[in-house]
């Protein structure tokens, strides 16, 4: 079937099979930013936006996401940028593999939630797995990336 | 590995019916998330998302969920909060995150009548009914104890309004796994119903412990009762989440902290 979509802004016509899942469509058309970690649902690795939410593209069908906006990681440069510096400045990232999903929903989230406590942020991100970090240095790196948007929007 | 080979998407109730009946090897698309862990390959998989089944509303008597209503949606939802307190985002929350709860939906969920739902329990303690589109409609504990219905869709769940204190308890390993052990508890003018899940099968009504509190004129004194009773009366088992001993500590110890809860 013929999927219509648009991805980082770019509208798109990819021919797919009836049962793939979007991770291995955005992959397969070079978006590697998108990676495959557990398949199973469970360590948010292969996370992008779909119209806007945080989404598990491993698990959702291509075919759902007919006419719809998709956003990876690139789509966000400025934000990913910022992010990246508070993270670096916490030690808050190794090897990096969970960076992408992570990012992404970091960056819904801030979108999504007013002044959010430590608890609303960890449960937010709960499925966002790092086998590196501790996640308190994560926590940290947020906490600022979040106190600078909000003296941005001052 | 999950497959299937072709999509369809149903533009009405009657034509995903027809089509599921069609062949034994079609089924229905929830959010995927739990057929993609098995094997089966699939015929048609019907797809329900042009069918405006993605909703929370209100009639006089009920609230109204339609089936491919996430738990995202569900744990976010003012409507629920006002009638039903946290009951919803504390039983949801801790499902592996955010991105996967904006994708699984409450129809499959309730539809496999899955025995480690954290849903379910919930559901069943503020007597939900389930409108099926050929089998219509029925309270979901009738729709858990049937075994007969095996090809239908369930259409919505219906969640009689009433103003409750509810508590959800449960035990996991870490956070995002599945619980040992669930209760969900519902207080409404002093009439408590309790449902426990990952027992480990599907969830049940605790009757005789419920009426031990119910026809009790002091229900805070009836606590140890009801503790030392709802083990004999609700069937535990073990697997390799927990021993039924183990549960069975953990349902006495759960019971009390949520009858507290909705008496407080
Ligand atoms: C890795 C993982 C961890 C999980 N952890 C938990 C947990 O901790 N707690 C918990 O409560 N749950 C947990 N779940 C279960 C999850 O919450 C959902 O209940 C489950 O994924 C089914 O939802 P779905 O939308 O993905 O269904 P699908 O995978 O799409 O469908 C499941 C079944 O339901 C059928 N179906 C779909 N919609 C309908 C309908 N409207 N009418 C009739 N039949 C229908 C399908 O044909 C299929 O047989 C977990 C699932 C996974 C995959
Ligand atoms: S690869 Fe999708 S959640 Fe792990
Ligand atoms: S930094 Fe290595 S998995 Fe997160």
């Amino acid at each position: 079937m013929l999927l219509t979509t648009t991805i980082n802004g770019r509208k798109k016509e990819i021919l797919i099979k009836d049962d793939d899942y979007l991770l291995d469509v955005l992959r397969k058309e070079g978006y590697l930013s998108v990676k495959r970690g557990c398949d199973t649902g469970a360590c948010g690795l292969c996370t992008i936006l779909l119209n806007g939410s945080p989404i598990l593209s491993c698990s959702t069908l291509a075919a759902r996401a007919h006419g719809k906006q998709i956003s990876t990681i690139e789509n966000f440069p400025k934000e990913a940028k910022t992010f990246a510096s508070y993270m670096t400045a916490e030690g808050a990232e190794q090897c990096g593999f969970c960076s992408p999903g992570f990012t992404l929903t970091v960056i819904a989230m801030t979108k999504e939630l007013q002044d959010p406590t430590d608890d609303e942020i960890m449960h937010y991100l709960n499925g966002n797995l790092c086998r590196c970090s501790g996640y308190i240095s994560q926590l940290r790196a947020i906490r600022n990336f979040m106190e600078e948007i909000k003296n941005e929007n001052c | 590995m999950f497959s299937f080979s072709k999509f369809f998407l149903a533009s009405s109730l009657e034509e995903a019916y027809t089509e599921l009946l069609k062949n034994k090897k079609n089924i229905i698309l929830g959010g995927t998330s739990y057929l993609r862990m098995g094997n089966t390959p699939w015929n048609t998989g019907i797809d329900l998302s042009n069918l405006n089944l993605n909703y929370i509303s209100e009639t006089e008597e009920f609230i109204n969920i339609g089936a491919m209503t996430t738990f995202r949606q569900l744990e976010t939802n003012i409507l629920l909060k006002d009638f039903f307190g946290d009951i919803f985002n504390v039983a949801l929350r801790d499902i592996i995150g955010v991105q996967f709860r904006s994708n699984v939906t409450v129809g499959a969920t309730v539809f496999s009548k899955y025995g480690f739902s954290d849903l379910i329990p919930v559901l069943l303690s503020l007597d939900a009914k389930v409108k099926l589109f050929n089998g219509g409609i029925l309270s979901l504990e009738d729709f858990l104890n049937e075994q007969n219905i095996r090809k239908d869709i369930l259409v919505e769940i219906l969640i009689p309004k009433k103003y409750c204190k509810t508590s959800f308890q449960c035990v996991r390993k870490s956070k995002t796994d599945y619980s040992i052990i669930n209760l969900a508890i519902c207080n409404f003018n002093n009439k408590i119903t309790i449902a426990v899940g990952s027992r480990p099968g599907k969830a049940m009504l605790a009757k005789k412990t419920m009426a031990i509190l119910n026809l009790s004129e002091n229900i805070e004194k009836e606590i140890v009762n009801a503790m030392k009773h709802i083990g004999d009366e609700i069937p535990l088992d073990s697997n390799m989440r927990g021993s039924k001993s183990y549960r069975e500590l953990l349902l006495s110890a759960l019971l009390r902290k949520g009858i507290q809860e909705v008496l407080n």
